[in-house]
C-alpha cells in the first residue's frame, strides 16, 4: 500500500534552515559591522564548532570516543606551518594542511579503528603524545621553543583578521555541511547502528571498519583544519599549547553540554563554551575545574544535553536527519 | 551430494573455543525454499552453527557453499549482502534509533535497496511483523517480545533467501506463537528458506518439513520430523530431559 508516506522535511525543518541562512548572511558580514575585537572572537567560536562537531561525529553518531583528537589540531597547525615555509599561499596551506592530515589519518585509522571502547580512547591519546613529540624533534619547532606562521605575519593585522574570519566562516560552513549530509545518508544511518552494536549491524550487510573510516578521516581533518585556523589567529606555534588535551576536554564540553547525536547540539554547546570562556577565562586553573564539573553533571545528570532534553521535551524535529513513517489513517506522525 | 536445488551445503564445519569443541564435523544443507527446524540442549552447539553459517564467528575448518559459490571466508556484512539473513537469540536493536531506521539499515545495506524502494520494503516488513504502529518508536524504548519482533522484520529488510531465526519464539504466549507461525509461513510464501532454532517444538512442526537435532556439537539425527522425534537418540538426549525443562508439546 502506498498511503504510508515517509517524511523528512517539515515545515518547521524549512524554517530553521532558512533561519540559518539569514544568520550565515549576517556573519558573513561580520568584518564589515563588528568591532575588531569581537571578530576575532567569533573566529573563535567558528573553531570551537569546528571542533565541537567533529568530536560529536566520531563519540554521538559512530561511538568512536577519542580522548586523542588534538593529535590532529596540532598537526594540522604543523602542516600548515611546513607548507607555508614551503612557499604555498598561506590561506591555501591551511586547507592543504586539513587535507594532508585526513590523508595520514587513513593508515593511523587502519591501527586504532581494531581496538575498541576504552582502548580506542586511550590509543587515540597514546597517538596524541607520539604526535607532539614527533612534532618536538623536528629541527624548525626545536622542542617547545616553537616557531610561527611568518607568512602571515607579514599580512596587515586588519587584513589578517578579516580574511582569517572569513576562511574560519566557510570551513564551519563546509564541514557542517559535509557532516549533515553524512549523517544525512546512506552512511550516516550505517554508523549509528555501528554506534548502536556492531555485531548486529556487521549481519545486517554494514561494513564496520569502512563505515568507521569515513567519519574518522573526516573528523581528522575537520580537527586539522580547526588547528589550522587556530594557528592563523595566534600565528605562534607551541607545540605544547597546540597538542595539549585541553582541546579534547573543550569538544567533550561542547558536545556533552549541547546535545552528544544532536546535529544542532554541538553548536549551542559552542556557542555556551565561548560565552563561559568570554566571562570566566581570566580565573585561570579555576575556570578549567567548572568546565570539567559541568561536563561531568551533564554526563551525568542530563546525558542528552541541552539541545537533546529540549527535542524531547518540545518534539522538536528540526534538522531532518532522521525518517518519520506518517500513516494515512490518522494523518498524524505516531510515536 | 547437493542437487542443483541446494541453497546452502556446510560440510565439516567444526569450531572451537580454546579446549571446548562447539562443533565437530557437521553437515549442514538446505534447498531453496525449504523450513528446516533445529532442535537440542543447550550447549549442543546450535547458536554457534548459526553464527558460522551467517559469518559472526569463522569455522576453524570445513566449508560453505552459498547458492553454488564458496563463501567460507566472507565475513557477516557480505553473506548478508548475497541473501543470508539472521535474528539474533537475545535482541540486538539499534537503541538509539527508530524503529524503522532500524530496518532502513538493513534494507539499504545487505538489502542493497535505494530510495522509495528501501521505505516500501521496510514498510512492507513491519507491516508483515505487526511492527508498523511502532515505526517512530527508539528501539530501546521496546518491552522483549517487541525486540524480538523487531529482530525479525529488520532480517527480513535485508530481504534474504536464507533466514536463520534463534529462537524468536520463546516466552511467547499460544495465541502470540500462533501469529508468528503465520507470519513464518507468509515469508516461506515468499520463497524464503528458513533454518529456525527453537524450543518449542510443537510450535516448530507446524512450520517446518525436516527437523535437525544436534548434541554434543553434532548432528545426531535429520530428516522429517515425526521420525527424528521418535528417534531413540533425539528422546535420550534432548526430549528426555528437555520434557522438564521445556515445553515440548
Amino acid at each position: 500500500m502506498t498511503q504510508i508516506t515517509v517524511q523528512r522535511w517539515t515545515p518547521a525543518a524549512i524554517a530553521f534552515a532558512l533561519a540559518i541562512a539569514v544568520v550565515l548572511a549576517v556573519l558573513a558580514a561580520g568584518p564589515l559591522i563588528f568591532p575588531a575585537g569581537f571578530t576575532e572572537r567569533l573566529t573563535a567560536l567558528f573553531v570551537y564548532v569546528i571542533l565541537g562537531a567533529m568530536w560529536n561525529a566520531l563519540a554521538g553518531y559512530s561511538g568512536l570516543v577519542s580522548v586523542g583528537q588534538q593529535a590532529f589540531f596540532g598537526l594540522g597547525a604543523f602542516v600548515a606551518i611546513l607548507l607555508s615555509n614551503a612557499g604555498v599561499p598561506v590561506y591555501a596551506a591551511l586547507l592543504l594542511a586539513a587535507l594532508a592530515v585526513g590523508v595520514l589519518s587513513l593508515p593511523i585509522g587502519e591501527v586504532m579503528l581494531r581496538l575498541r571502547g576504552g582502548e580506542f580512547a586511550i590509543g587515540m591519546w597514546v597517538l596524541a603524545e607520539l604526535a607532539h613529540l614527533l612534532v618536538n624533534l623536528d629541527p624548525l619547532v626545536n622542542g617547545e621553543t616553537g616557531t610561527s606562521l611568518i607568512a602571515l605575519d607579514a599580512v596587515p593585522a586588519a587584513a589578517r583578521r578579516a580574511d582569517t574570519y572569513w576562511c574560519a566562516l566557510a570551513a564551519m560552513t563546509a564541514l557542517l555541511g559535509i557532516v549533515f549530509l553524512l549523517l544525512r545518508g546512506r552512511i550516516g544511518a550505517s554508523l549509528q547502528a555501528v554506534r548502536d552494536d556492531e555485531q548486529a549491524a556487521a549481519s545486517v550487510g554494514v561494513r564496520v571498519l569502512a563505515t568507521k573510516r569515513v567519519v574518522f578521516v573526516l573528523a581528522a581533518a575537520g580537527c586539522a583544519l580547526a588547528g589550522a585556523l587556530w594557528l592563523a589567529t595566534a600565528i605562534t606555534f607551541q607545540p605544547r599549547a597546540y597538542f595539549s588535551v585541553q582541546w579534547t576536554a573543550y569538544m567533550i564540553f561542547i558536545t556533552l553540554v549541547g546535545g552528544i547525536g544532536t546535529f544542532e547540539g554541538p553548536v549551542l554547546g559552542a556557542v555556551i563554551f565561548f560565552a563561559v570562556e568570554t566571562l570566566f577565562g581570566a580565573l585561570g586553573v579555576w575556570y578549567l575545574v567548572g568546565l570539567g564539573a559541568a561536563a561531568l553533571l551533564f554526563a551525568l545528570f542530563a546525558p542528552r544535553g541541552l539541545w537533546g532534553a529540549a527535542q524531547r521535551r518540545y518534539d522538536l524535529r528540526l534538522l531532518p536527519l532522521g525518517f518519520h513513517v506518517v500513516l494515512p489513517t490518522t494523518g498524524r506522525i505516531i510515536r | 551430494m547437493p542437487d542443483a536445488d541446494t541453497l546452502l551445503d556446510a560440510r565439516g564445519i567444526g569450531k572451537r573455543f580454546n579446549a571446548l569443541t562447539v562443533l565437530s564435523d557437521v553437515d549442514f544443507a538446505i534447498r531453496a525454499e525449504e523450513a528446516v527446524g533445529i532442535v537440542g540442549p543447550n550447549g549442543a552447539g546450535k547458536t554457534t552453527l548459526l553464527n558460522v553459517l551467517s559469518g559472526a564467528m569463522p569455522a576453524d575448518a570445513g566449508h560453505i557453499l552459498f547458492a553454488g559459490q564458496d563463501v567460507s571466508r566472507l565475513d557477516a556484512p557480505a553473506r548478508c549482502r548475497r541473501g543470508i539473513g539472521r535474528s539474533h537469540q537475545i535482541p540486538r536493536p539499534f537503541g538509539g534509533m527508530t524503529v524503522f531506521e532500524n530496518l532502513l539499515v538493513a534494507a539499504r545495506t545487505g538489502g542493497n535497496a535505494h530510495g522509495a524502494a528501501a521505505y516500501d520494503r521496510c514498510v512492507d516488513s513491519l507491516r508483515l511483523c505487526g511492527m508498523l504502529p511502532f515505526a517512530n518508536r527508539r528501539a530501546e524504548a521496546l518491552a522483549l517480545l517487541d525486540r524480538k519482533r523487531l529482530e525479525l522484520a529488520r532480517a527480513l529488510a535485508t530481504a534474504p533467501r536464507l533466514l536463520l531465526l534463534d529462537e524468536i519464539g520463546g516466552g511467547l504466549t499460544d495465541a502470540e506463537a500462533a501469529e508468528l507461525v503465520d507470519i513464518i509461513r507468509v515469508i516461506r510464501g515468499r520463497g524464503v528458506a528458513v533454518v529456525w532454532i527453537e524450543h518449542i517444538v510443537h510450535v516448530l512442526v507446524q512450520v517446518v518439513g525436516r527437523l535437525v537435532c544436534m548434541d554434543g556439537g553434532r548432528v545426531i539425527a535429520d530428516g522429517p520430523p515425526d521420525t527424528v522425534l521418535r528417534d531413540a537418540a533425539v528422546i535420550d538426549a534432548y526430549l528426555g530431559s528437555a520434557a522438564h525443562d521445556h515445553p515440548v508439546g
